[in-house]
């Protein structure tokens, strides 16, 4: 039994496992399977100001170890999202880190304050800041494609939110240089990191010659994109590790169906690993991750999830 | 009701039924708390399987041996059924199940109508012999393309009071669709209810002769899941609630089954269901 306890900046955590955003919905379905509380924290479906009803279906294509979801950020509302889930995820006792969004700076600025408002604030161990959803319609317009949107909408969020609060910028891989994104998100004022979001894709459904997905392109996500995930937190932890960047902890996410897979984000410099998809395939995942991680550790060791946190740099071989 | 669970238990029977197999899965504690309507969702490829999604079949029937059992009726069309259809007795499945709201019953004995189109009729026996427990008279209606894609016909013999069959080819039974016949059924038998599972385009005509002749149709509706168990959001469709608004709902977790009558079929159209501009956080102008 290793210790399994994780610092996310002011928070301390229990264990690093967590759900991810969109692959969890808001605890109630997947509490049959899983004990909430005995996550590490339970990450929230991106919740906006209004309600939105999402894209056109077929939403869905099943793609070698993944998938592409084209979603649309579905969902009830920051008002009802409040009073309806934040409220029963408080009620049964998890930590909960919630994800937000806005289809403009303005609006991620008034989701963040009514949150902070809410009589059920008490169970927030963070705020996800999710400027990188491929499935919106300007998707030109991904924040985190670009450093002066990224900037600003972080600036408007973390002042609506306690100083004490962890905020987590959620990144997209699918840019020239994830480091000076992650550069401007905390210079704006986030105190951490999720990475990585789905990558951009499409399938085309070869009997119709024509695009699976009625929205076309589809975020990607599953166990093919773990290298991605795993690259991208390197990258960003190396340049903490240089001073290039300050550090912060990083989420990390990214194709984790195993204990053994939750491991090597933590040796890539994550401090903590959300499940995602695998949990469509296996609705207990996100505990039985926890359990191998911590049988993983035992195996090779080490006493501590502190230990594995960016090991892999210190021993790469310096050639 | 203790909701779904995940159990990992061995295949039983894998028998193959004209295009389809039947197969037979130990799956303890579901027999219990499943009712007709209800579906499963199976993990495909084993722990290590590159296939990750979840595939939901609707429960054809389940049983109290060996502490319960649970059939499914499977159309081997893509790697992942072919994989399940190929496994043998013994052979471990994950399985989550029951999922979903069963076919609500009438309170009093009154004719009913239960409607498959090919092994959308799975669901459909167990249902029948529900329904004449409750004294009610069950007349059912099998449709398929060609003979060989109809499943059930000698079942739906020995579970209902009377069986229809057609065929689009005229393989078996009369030539032409399901909802040629109903209103026949319909008006001789007095029906009150229509129960329906099938593709999506013969729902919405059951639902439409059902409403004509003044009858409530039930339909189970196939919409593709990656998960099963709500949490995904894949698969929706714009329903009419009782209030009159219209949302997108996930049919795993508020359906499969729905009143035909607060589906949006107008949304449908070439494959794709669209959001209906007047359902609840419909894009506006600008899209999302």
């Amino acid at each position: 039994m290793a210790d399994l306890t994780t610092r996310l900046g002011s928070v301390t955590l229990p264990n690093p496992i967590l759900t991810a955003s969109g692959c969890a919905a808001n605890g109630r379905e997947l509490h049959h399977f899983v004990d909430l509380t005995g996550l590490g924290a339970f990450v929230t479906k991106t919740v906006m100001a209004d309600p939105r009803a999402g894209r056109p279906t077929p939403r869905m294509a099943e793609t070698p170890s993944g998938m592409l979801n084209s979603i649309g950020l579905q969902g009830p509302g920051i008002a009802a999202f409040l009073d309806h889930d934040l409220t029963w995820l408080a009620s049964v006792g998890a930590r909960v880190i919630v994800s937000i969004a806005g289809n403009t700076a303005a609006e991620f600025a008034t989701v963040a304050r009514a949150l902070a408002a809410h009589p059920a604030f008490g169970c927030v161990v963070g705020v996800e800041i999710n400027i990188s959803c491929p499935n919106v319609a300007n998707r030109g317009l991904v924040f985190a494609c670009d450093a002066v949107s990224s900037r600003e909408v972080i600036t408007l969020v973390t002042a609506e939110l306690p100083p004490q609060t962890p905020t987590f910028a959620k990144l997209t891989p699918d840019v020239t240089d994830i480091v000076a994104i992650a550069d401007a998100a905390l210079d704006a004022g986030a105190r951490g990191l999720t990475l990585i979001n789905t990558l951009l894709g499409i399938v085309i459904d070869t009997d119709r010659m024509r695009p699976q997905l009625a929205g076309v392109t589809g975020g990607l996500s599953g166990p093919a994109i773990r290298p991605v995930a795993v690259r991208a937190i390197w990258q960003v932890y190396a340049a903490m590790l240089e001073d290039r960047l300050p550090t912060v902890p990083i989420l990390g996410v990214g194709g984790v169906r195993t204990g053994r897979d939750a491991l090597e984000l933590l040796a890539a410099g994550a401090a903590a690993v959300q499940v995602g998809t695998a949990t469509f395939n296996d609705p207990s995942a996100p505990g039985r991750v926890r359990d191998e991680l911590d049988a993983a550790l035992d195996e090779r060791g080490f006493t501590s999830v502190g230990e594995v946190v960016g090991l892999a740099h210190e021993r790469k071989v310096r050639l | 009701m203790s909701g779904p669970a995940q159990t990992r238990g061995p295949l039983v029977t894998n028998e193959v039924v004209g295009a389809y197999h039947r197969l037979t899965i130990a799956a303890p504690g579901v027999a219990d708390a499943a009712a007709p309507g209800q579906f499963v969702a199976v993990a495909v490829g084993g722990p290590t399987s590159a296939q990750l999604l979840r595939r939901c079949f609707s429960l054809h029937a389940v049983s109290a041996e060996d502490g319960g059992r649970l059939a499914v009726v499977v159309a081997a069309k893509g790697a992942g059924t072919q994989w399940l259809t190929a496994l043998r007795p013994g052979d471990l499945v994950d399985v989550v199940a029951p999922l979903g709201r069963p076919f609500p019953l009438p309170d009093e004995p009154c004719a009913c109508v239960l409607v498959g189109g090919g092994y959308g009729s799975a669901p459909l026996f167990w249902l029948a012999e529900v329904l004449r427990a409750r004294g009610c008279r069950v007349e059912m209606i099998l449709g398929a393309g060609s003979a060989d894609r109809l499943y059930g016909v000698e079942e739906a013999g020995r579970v209902a009071d009377a069986v229809h069959v057609t065929t689009d080819d005229g393989s078996l039974g009369r030539r032409g669709w399901v909802s040629e016949v109903l209103p026949e059924v319909i008006e001789r038998t007095g029906a009150r209810y229509a129960y329906a599972c099938g593709p999506m385009g013969m729902l919405a005509a059951v639902t439409e002769v059902a409403t004509a002749h003044e009858a409530t149709a039930y339909v189970a509706v196939e919409e593709s899941m990656a998960c099963g168990i709500g949490v995904c959001m894949t698969c929706v469709l714009p329903v009419r609630r009782d209030d009159g608004v219209t949302a997108m709902v996930r049919s795993c977790v508020d359906g499969p089954v729905f009143r035909g009558d607060q589906v949006r079929w107008d949304a449908y159209a070439d494959g794709v269901c669209r959001v209906p501009a007047d359902a609840l956080g419909a894009p506006r102008p600008g899209g999302h």
